[in-house]
C-alpha cells in the first residue's frame, strides 16, 4: 500500500462534510447578531431528542439514523456558534464564498497593523505579555465582529462583509498562535 | 422475554422493562463493577464483600488464570505471569511503553500492540483486559440474578482512538454489550453531580493509576456538557511508586534486579506511598533473592521532592483545557478530585494553589467513577423515563487528521469538538483508469505526521475506472458517541460506493477477535452456540420490542405499504425466535433493521420538529 493519500489521490475541496440551512435547522432567523440562548435551548431540545444516548438499546436503522442527525446538529452548532464560521455561512446561504485561501489580498493598514502584532507574539516571553497581547487582540476581534454585523445585517452588503470575515480569520488564526506560544513556554 | 427477567425468589417481580446495567471503571490498579437498585447507584462487591478488584491477572500453566486479589498475592513470585497495570498497554507498541527495562515481562517483538509472553500463550493487552472484565461481569450476574442486558465502560477522557477501541473489543471478548465507553472524568461529573445538584462550571481532576485526565464541563439543569478535555494517558500514580523505586535502588546501591526483586520493590514503594498519605515517615524492608537486605525509610519531604516534577506535569494539561474552554482559573466554580493517587497531598495541595479554592473530596474517589458509570448505563439502557434523564455531550480529546503531502497533517475534526462529529472530503484521481486511492489517519496536535499517532491506513478500492480527474470520491469520517472512527467512501459522480479497507496501526483484526472470542467460551468452559443463541434472541426481543414501541408512536409516518413491510419483517423476526438457529435470528434481525430505515429517519425528524414545535420554522 501506497504510504501517503498524496501518492493516491489528489485533494479537492476540503468542504464540510453537512450542508444545508443552519439557521433553519435550529428554527432561528439567519442573522449574524445571534440570540445565543435561543440557540442553545433549541440545541438541546434536538439533542434530547436525536442524541445517541437515547438510541443506545434501539434498532441498528435507529441508531444510524441517530448518528447521522447528531452530527449534523453538532456540526450545525459549532458553526453557529463561531462568529468566522457564523458569518461565512450567511455569505454562501447569498450566494457569496468567503475565499480564505484564493483571495489573501488585504488592505496595507491591515496588514501593518498584524505584523505589529506578530512581532509582538515574538517578543512575549511570558504568561503575562502573551494575555496583554491577547487582551489587544480581544478588542480587534470584539471591533471586526462588529463591523461584519453591520454589513451583514443592517446594510445587507455580502460581498463587503467578506473581505471583513477574512480579516476576522487572520486574527483567529494569530490567537492559535498565542495559544501555541503558551503551550510552548509552560 | 424471559431472559430479561430477574427471578429472585421471595422478591416481588422487577418491573417488567427493567434491564440488567452496570457501569464498569476498568481501572490501571484497580477495577470495579457497579449498578443503579432501587434508584440508587451501587458498587458490587465480591463474594468476601470487597468492593475493589486489583486489575492484575495471572496466567497458569494449563489454561487457568487467577484475577484480583489471588493473583495480586503472587506477583512478585511469578511476574513473567502476572500482569499488572495492563490498562497502560492498551492499543500501544512496545516503542511506546516507559521504563520498559523496568517492566519485567517477557514482550513479543512485533509491530502494532504489543503482546506478552506468558506461560499459557502469548496474549494481548486486549485478552487480559478482557479477563478482568469478565470475572466483574461474572460478578454482577450473580448479585443481579440474571445475564447482563448492557454495560458502560469507562476510559479516560485523553484515551486515543486506538485505544478506546481496545478497550471495547476487550468487552465483546469479554461477553458484555458495550453499551458505551464513557470518559472518566465525565462518570464522575454525572454521579457527582447529581449527587449535589451542582450547576455552573466544573473542572475535574482525575489522576489514576496511570492516566491522567483534566475536564471542564458545564452543568445545568439535565445536561452534563464538557467544554474541554486534557491530560497525559502516561501518567499515574505508577510513576510516583517508580520514582521511590529508583530512590530505592540509588540509596540500597542495588545492582541490576531479577524480575522477581524488581516486582517486589515496586510493591514496597507503593505501599511506601500510600503511607506517605497519613504518615510523617515511612519504613521500606525487603529481603531480595540474593539474601540482601534492603532496610530505608523514605520521609514526606524527600517523597515530595522525587515526585515534584510529576505533580507538576499535572498542571501543563489543567492551563491548556481552561485555555480550550475559552477561560480563565476564576471562572471555575469548583474542582472534583477523583482518582486514588489524588489522596496524595502534596497533590491537594498543588490543585488547591493553582485553582486557588479546596477540591471537592466527598466522594470516594476510588468508587465515583464506577458510580457514575452505573447511572449512566441505567439511562441508556432506558430504565428511566424520558423528562427524568440527562443529556451527556462529550468531546474528542485530540485532533483526527489525514497525511497529505510531504508528511504533513491536515485536520479533519479538532480536539474538542462535541461528539458524534463526521467531516467529508473530496479527492480525485491522478491517473486513468484509477480504481483505487489510500489514506493514513492519525491523531495529534502536530503539524507533522511522524510526531502525530498514527491511527490506521485505508484503502479504497471499487472506484470506476474513469480518466485522471473525473472521478470524485467524497470520503466521510464519523466519530461516533464512543470516540470511534469509521470511514466510508462514494464516488460521487456514478454513487458507487467504494469498499474500505482499515488497517489499524495499533489495533486487532476481526480474525483475531473471533479467535479470542472462542479461546475465551472455551476457556470459560461455556457453549460457544448457547451463548451465540441466547445473544441472538435478546437482540432480537430487544428489536422487536423498539419496533412496536416506535410502530405505536408513530405509525402514523408509514404508508400502508411501508406498515405491512415491516409487519411482515417482524413476523418473520418472530418466526426465527421460536427456533434455535442463532444465524437465522441474525438475518431476521437484520432485515427488519433494513426494513426500518426510512421510518427511523422519519421519526428523528418528527422529533426535531417536535423538539421545535411553538417556534417558527422553515421546511426542514
Amino acid at each position: 500500500m501506497s504510504r501517503t493519500s498524496a501518492a493516491a489521490g489528489k485533494a479537492l475541496t476540503s468542504s464540510r462534510s453537512l450542508v444545508g440551512n443552519h439557521f433553519e435547522l435550529f428554527g432561528l432567523q439567519p442573522a449574524f447578531a445571534l440570540d445565543v440562548e435561543a440557540l442553545e435551548r433549541a440545541y438541546r431540545e434536538i439533542q434530547s431528542r436525536v442524541h445517541p444516548d437515547r438510541f443506545a438499546d434501539a434498532g441498528a436503522a435507529e441508531r444510524r439514523a441517530s448518528l447521522q442527525w447528531t452530527t449534523r446538529v453538532n456540526e450545525a452548532y459549532r458553526s453557529l456558534k463561531h462568529p468566522v464560521q457564523r458569518a461565512s455561512h450567511i455569505l454562501a446561504l447569498h450566494g457569496v464564498d468567503v475565499a480564505f485561501e484564493t483571495d489573501t489580498a488585504m488592505p496595507q493598514d491591515f496588514l501593518v497593523q498584524q505584523l505589529e502584532l506578530r512581532e509582538a507574539l515574538e517578543e512575549a516571553k511570558d504568561a503575562s505579555a502573551l494575555a496583554a497581547l491577547q487582551e489587544k487582540l480581544a478588542g480587534q476581534k470584539q471591533q471586526l465582529a462588529h463591523e461584519i454585523g453591520e454589513a451583514i445585517d443592517r446594510r445587507k452588503d455580502y460581498a463587503g462583509a467578506a473581505g471583513l470575515v477574512r480579516k476576522l480569520q487572520f486574527l483567529e488564526k494569530l490567537h492559535a498562535e498565542i495559544d501555541q506560544a503558551y503551550e510552548a513556554i509552560e | 422475554m424471559a431472559l430479561l427477567q430477574i427471578s429472585e425468589p421471595g422478591m416481588s417481580p422487577a418491573p417488567h422493562e427493567h434491564r440488567l446495567a452496570v457501569g464498569i471503571d476498568l481501572g490501571t490498579t484497580n477495577s470495579l463493577v457497579a449498578t443503579v437498585r432501587s434508584g440508587a447507584a451501587t458498587v458490587l462487591p465480591d463474594a468476601q464483600g470487597r468492593p475493589l478488584l486489583p486489575s492484575i491477572v495471572r496466567y497458569l500453566a494449563g489454561g487457568k488464570t487467577e484475577v484480583g486479589y489471588p493473583a495480586q498475592a503472587r506477583q512478585a513470585e511469578d511476574p513473567n505471569n502476572t500482569i499488572v497495570s495492563v490498562k497502560r498497554f492498551m492499543g500501544r507498541g512496545v516503542k511506546d511503553v516507559d521504563h520498559v527495562q523496568n517492566a519485567p515481562y517477557d514482550f513479543v517483538d512485533a509491530p502494532g500492540m504489543l503482546q506478552l509472553r506468558t506461560v499459557a500463550g502469548v496474549k494481548s493487552p486486549v485478552e487480559v483486559s478482557a479477563e478482568i472484565l469478565r470475572v466483574l461481569r461474572e460478578r454482577a450476574e450473580l448479585a443481579l440474578g440474571g445475564a447482563l442486558d448492557g454495560a458502560v465502560i469507562t476510559v479516560p477522557a485523553y484515551f486515543d482512538e486506538a485505544q478506546r477501541q481496545a478497550t471495547k473489543d476487550a468487552g465483546r471478548i469479554a461477553g458484555l454489550n458495550v453499551l458505551r465507553l464513557l470518559n472518566e472524568p465525565t462518570a464522575a461529573a454525572i454521579a457527582y453531580g447529581l449527587d449535589n445538584a451542582s450547576e455552573g462550571i466544573f473542572a475535574v481532576y482525575d489522576l489514576g493509576g496511570g492516566t491522567f485526565d483534566l475536564s471542564i464541563l458545564k452543568l445545568s439543569k439535565g445536561v452534563f456538557e464538557v467544554v474541554a478535555t486534557s491530560g497525559d494517558s502516561m501518567l499515574g500514580g505508577d510513576d510516583f511508586d517508580q520514582r521511590v523505586f529508583c530512590w530505592i535502588v540509588e540509596q540500597a546501591k542495588l545492582a541490576p534486579l531479577s524480575p522477581r526483586d524488581m516486582r517486589l520493590l515496586l510493591v514496597r514503594a507503593r505501599e511506601a506511598k500510600e503511607y506517605l498519605t497519613v504518615h510523617g515517615e515511612a519504613s521500606i524492608t525487603a529481603k531480595l533473592s540474593t539474601s540482601e537486605l534492603v532496610e530505608l525509610t523514605l520521609d514526606t519531604e524527600t517523597f515530595c521532592r522525587i515526585t515534584q516534577t510529576l505533580v507538576q506535569k499535572t498542571l501543563g494539561p489543567v492551563r491548556k483545557a481552561i485555555r480550550d474552554a475559552g477561560l480563565a482559573v476564576k471562572d471555575i466554580e469548583g474542582v472534583v478530585m477523583v482518582g486514588g493517587a489524588t489522596r496524595m497531598p502534596q497533590i491537594q495541595r498543588a490543585v488547591a494553589e493553582f485553582f486557588k479554592r479546596d477540591p471537592l473530596n466527598n466522594l470516594d474517589p476510588d468508587k465515583v467513577v464506577a458510580l457514575g458509570a452505573a447511572m449512566q448505563a441505567n439511562v441508556l439502557a432506558g430504565n428511566k423515563p424520558q423528562g427524568d434523564d440527562w443529556l451527556l455531550l462529550d468531546v474528542i480529546p485530540l485532533s483526527l487528521g489525514v497525511e497529505t503531502m510531504g508528511g504533513l497533517v491536515e485536520k479533519i475534526i479538532p480536539r474538542n469538538t462535541t461528539i458524534p462529529a463526521g467531516r467529508a472530503q473530496e479527492f480525485t484521481t491522478f491517473k486513468d483508469g484509477q480504481t483505487g486511492m489510500s489514506f493514513h489517519v492519525v491523531q495529534g496536535e502536530r503539524e507533522l505526521v511522524s510526531d502525530c499517532r498514527s491511527l490506521a491506513r485505508f484503502e479504497l478500492k471499487g472506484i470506476p475506472p474513469m480518466a485522471a480527474g473525473a472521478a470524485r470520491v467524497r470520503v466521510t469520517y464519523q466519530v461516533d458517541a464512543d470516540g470511534l472512527l469509521s470511514v466510508s467512501a462514494r464516488e460521487s459522480t456514478t454513487g458507487a460506493e467504494a469498499s474500505v479497507t482499515v488497517k489499524p496501526s495499533y489495533g486487532i483484526a476481526d480474525a483475531d477477535i473471533e479467535r479470542m472470542l472462542r479461546d475465551s467460551f472455551s476457556h470459560a468452559r461455556e457453549d460457544v452456540h448457547a451463548r451465540a443463541l441466547a445473544e441472538a434472541r435478546v437482540d432480537g426481543q430487544r428489536l422487536l420490542e423498539a419496533t412496536r414501541s416506535a410502530l405505536a408512536a408513530d405509525e402514523s409516518l408509514l404508508s400502508p405499504e411501508e406498515r405491512s413491510s415491516i409487519g411482515a419483517s417482524m413476523a418473520g423476526l418472530e418466526k426465527a425466535l421460536a427456533g434455535i438457529d442463532h444465524r437465522r435470528i441474525k438475518q431476521a434481525v437484520d432485515a427488519l433493521n433494513h426494513a426500518t430505515e426510512p421510518f427511523a429517519e422519519r421519526r428523528m425528524d418528527a422529533g426535531i420538529r417536535r423538539a421545535l414545535a411553538g417556534k417558527k420554522i422553515g421546511s426542514l
